[in-house]
């Protein structure tokens, strides 16, 4: 799929609400930390996922402009990945700085198992079995609506 | 084209029976009665394809997974299968079976989906991730990751037997297609010899379409004129047409080639010479004229700077890849007239991927002395007195050359005026169609042709003739999956088909999976 800017950020929620939440609601369970109630913990990730969804939309203006230097207006697939190092990033000082004050601090290798799972995840889906049920997806710019 | 026609049948002795009548020639719409007293057999079918290459595949196999019976449809062709004109013309310019195309992973005409893409398909198949590699890295540290030849055909039979392609088919050259007075279109048919009782029948259908490929191809004029005066057609050939005769005489003896055009072709003519070269230890020289010379990036400003060099301008597929579906097939779809004309000339001209393989052949070859890329135009081409090819050609700053050959290939693959296939000649002249901003067949964001409605019917269109119009990315398989797509959805919207939610869309993609027949 090669992005329009609606597109994008569409797609990037969508996907968060589906792929993002499934994948939480496995994973959190998993993850290493501190014993703490299981439900607070699933409210806590569920905060990250909406963190990464806001966040992403101001990342996804970014990433629009800079597409716009590239000749044919595309997206490779290996910036949908790569781009997980940045937005990880910002997020996890965000956290860590105590800006974002609803979010529980949580460890570093939690933030990271979580946070790269799910991108992973989302990447994997966009890449190929979206076009399943949404057959007219790909060719509106990742529009979903 | 209509006097001539006239001339076979003049009014006064009676056509006969079963063929186009002066009648019907000359009515821009035609009732029942007048087919009827024609004495041409008329058939009813709701929806009509013609053409049966891949443009009509494409619709066939959207609406056959939308839940069109195959009762419903028919496809008029010269031709067996869906890609026997498009394997003609691939392995005439050098693409047999196991060379890689150039379209995308994804652009799969056998998948309406496009998942599982080519690359997962070939990795599995071959066991090779490095195609994986190839795809996450594409095209960044690799080139664009393409299919064999071979793999498309394969899974197009495949999907055709699948969805009852040959149930539908029926052999014939389509003559021309008339608005029905009460709504519809009449499709005038021309079986094959012997195939019918009488010499043309006729479709009465609600819904037609047209896919009919390239009008026709068209040659470079000066050597178009050598061709005619020297009656010379196997020294200066076109790429789409077979010229095996001259690698097979390059074989014998070295020997001097000149190469007009700087598109794909082009890069895949020099890789056979490059590489017939190598592996006969030939001693081919090559002149590579490129009209537009292009020696680096170009374009207007930094937003809109394609990358080129060595002659070439370089570029993944013909259009930029956002055409399909991404920030240019947008902005297009929202233009019109000259607006639209300018962004078709922003975006476009003729182009090649950069491949790191054809990359290393040139330069080799231009170290080695034996291929020369220049600018010019060529005046025109005589012949020598040992009856070599002398083409005479200018360039931008004034040098004149005039190089040498044994043969000349014409790779600039130039396509005719769409007035040129009679079919459009007809509609453009009797059904109300026009042209768009770029000369070709104007059609509607769903590709119904503009000025050719009748009554409760739709007459469609896909492929390159209709270039020029709200989607650029119309001559290639994911552009005619687009165009099939939203016809789909425009049938859908008259009530012919019901269209397809999410969750159909999934349970019909599981049968494609397991390869169950529609
Ligand atoms: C060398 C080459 C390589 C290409 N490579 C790619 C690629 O890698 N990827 C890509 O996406 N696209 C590619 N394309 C572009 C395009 O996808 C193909 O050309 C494709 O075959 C176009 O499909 P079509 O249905 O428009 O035409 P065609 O497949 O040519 O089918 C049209 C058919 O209609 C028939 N016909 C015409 N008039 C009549 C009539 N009056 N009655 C009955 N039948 C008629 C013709 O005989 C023809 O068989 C390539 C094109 C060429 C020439």
């Amino acid at each position: 799929m090669v992005p329009t800017l609606s597109g994008r950020i569409q797609t990037r929620l969508f996907l968060l609400a589906t792929v993002g939440v499934i994948v939480t609601l496995l994973i959190v369970p998993l993850l290493p930390g501190p014993a703490r109630p299981l439900g607070g913990r699933y409210v806590n990730a569920l905060l990250i996922l909406l963190a990464v969804a806001v966040l992403g939309v101001v990342w996804e203006l970014i990433y629009h402009f800079l597409m716009q230097f590239r000749w044919e207006k595309d997206w490779p697939t290996l910036f949908g990945l790569l781009t997980l190092v940045p937005e990880g990033l910002l997020l996890y000082f965000l956290l860590r700085s105590g800006a974002v004050d609803f979010i529980d601090p949580v460890p570093s290798a939690a933030f990271w198992m979580h946070f790269t799972v799910v991108w992973i995840c989302v990447w994997l889906v966009a890449n190929g079995p979206m076009r399943v049920p949404f057959i007219r997806w790909r060719f509106r710019g990742g529009r979903v609506l | 084209m209509y006097p001539r026609e006239a001339q076979l049948a003049p009014p006064n002795t009676p056509a006969p029976a079963g063929d186009l009548t002066p009648e019907l020639l000359g009515a821009a719409e035609w009732s029942d009665q007048m087919v009827a007293a024609a004495g041409i057999p008329m058939y009813d079918i709701p929806f009509l394809t013609v053409g049966g290459g891949m443009g009509s595949f494409v619709t066939l196999d959207y609406l056959r997974i939308y839940g069109v019976p195959t009762s419903q449809m028919k496809v008029v062709s010269n031709i067996d299968t869906p890609w026997q004109t498009y394997e003609f013309l691939t392995r005439c310019s050098q693409i047999p079976r196991s060379e890689r195309i150039r379209s995308d992973s994804a652009s799969r005409p056998d998948n309406i989906w496009g998942f599982p893409s080519y690359g997962l398909q070939e990795t599995w198949k071959d066991k090779t991730p490095a195609y994986l590699w190839q795809l996450l890295t594409e095209p960044l540290l690799n080139d664009y990751w393409t299919p064999r030849a071979g793999t498309v055909f394969e899974s197009l039979e495949r999907e055709a037997k699948r969805i009852g392609y040959w149930d539908m088919l029926v052999k014939g050259q389509v003559r021309m297609v008339r608005r029905r007075v009460g709504g519809g279109y009449f499709t005038v048919v021309t079986p094959p010899e012997g195939a019918a009782p009488t010499k043309r029948i006729i479709f009465r259908s609600r819904f037609v379409h047209l896919a009919v490929g390239y009008p026709g191809l068209k040659f470079l004029p000066d050597l178009q004129e050598f061709r005619t005066k020297h009656n010379d057609y196997q020294h200066v050939v076109n790429a789409y047409e077979p010229h095996e005769q001259v690698y097979e005489f390059l074989k014998t003896r070295p020997g001097t080639v000149v190469i007009r055009g700087g598109g794909i072709v082009a890069s895949r003519v020099l890789q056979r010479l490059f590489d017939d070269r190598k592996k006969y230890g030939l001693q081919t020289q090559i002149v590579h004229i490129f009209r537009t010379f292009v020696s680096g990036s170009h374009g207007p400003h930094i937003w809109a700077r394609r990358k080129g060099g060595d002659g070439w301008a370089y570029q993944g597929f013909n259009y930029p890849k956002s055409v399909w579906g991404g920030q240019l097939k947008a902005q297009m779809r929202k233009l019109e007239g000259a607006e639209r004309a300018a962004k078709y000339k922003e975006m476009g001209g003729t182009n090649t991927p950069y491949r790191r393989h054809w990359q290393e052949q040139m330069r080799a070859g231009r170290s080695g002395g034996y291929y020369h890329p220049v600018q010019g135009t060529v005046d025109r081409v005589e012949r020598s007195k040992d009856g070599r090819l002398v083409s005479y050609v200018r360039s931008g700053d004034g040098i004149v050359r005039e190089p040498v050959s044994d043969y000349i290939i014409d790779c600039t693959g130039l396509e005719a005026d769409i007035s040129e296939h009679r079919i459009f000649a007809d509609l453009l002249q009797n059904s109300g169609a026009h042209r768009n901003p770029v000369g070709r067949l104007e059609v509607e964001r769903h590709f119904e042709v503009k000025g050719t409605a009748s009554g409760d019917g739709a007459l469609y269109a896909s492929g390159s003739a209709t270039l020029g119009g709200y989607f650029p990315g119309v001559d290639t398989f994911l552009g005619l999956q687009v165009a099939a797509q939203e016809i789909a959805d425009d049938l859908a919207r008259r009530g012919f088909v019901r269209k397809m939610g999410p969750l159909r869309s999934t349970s019909q993609w599981f049968k494609w999976a397991f390869n169950t027949p529609l």
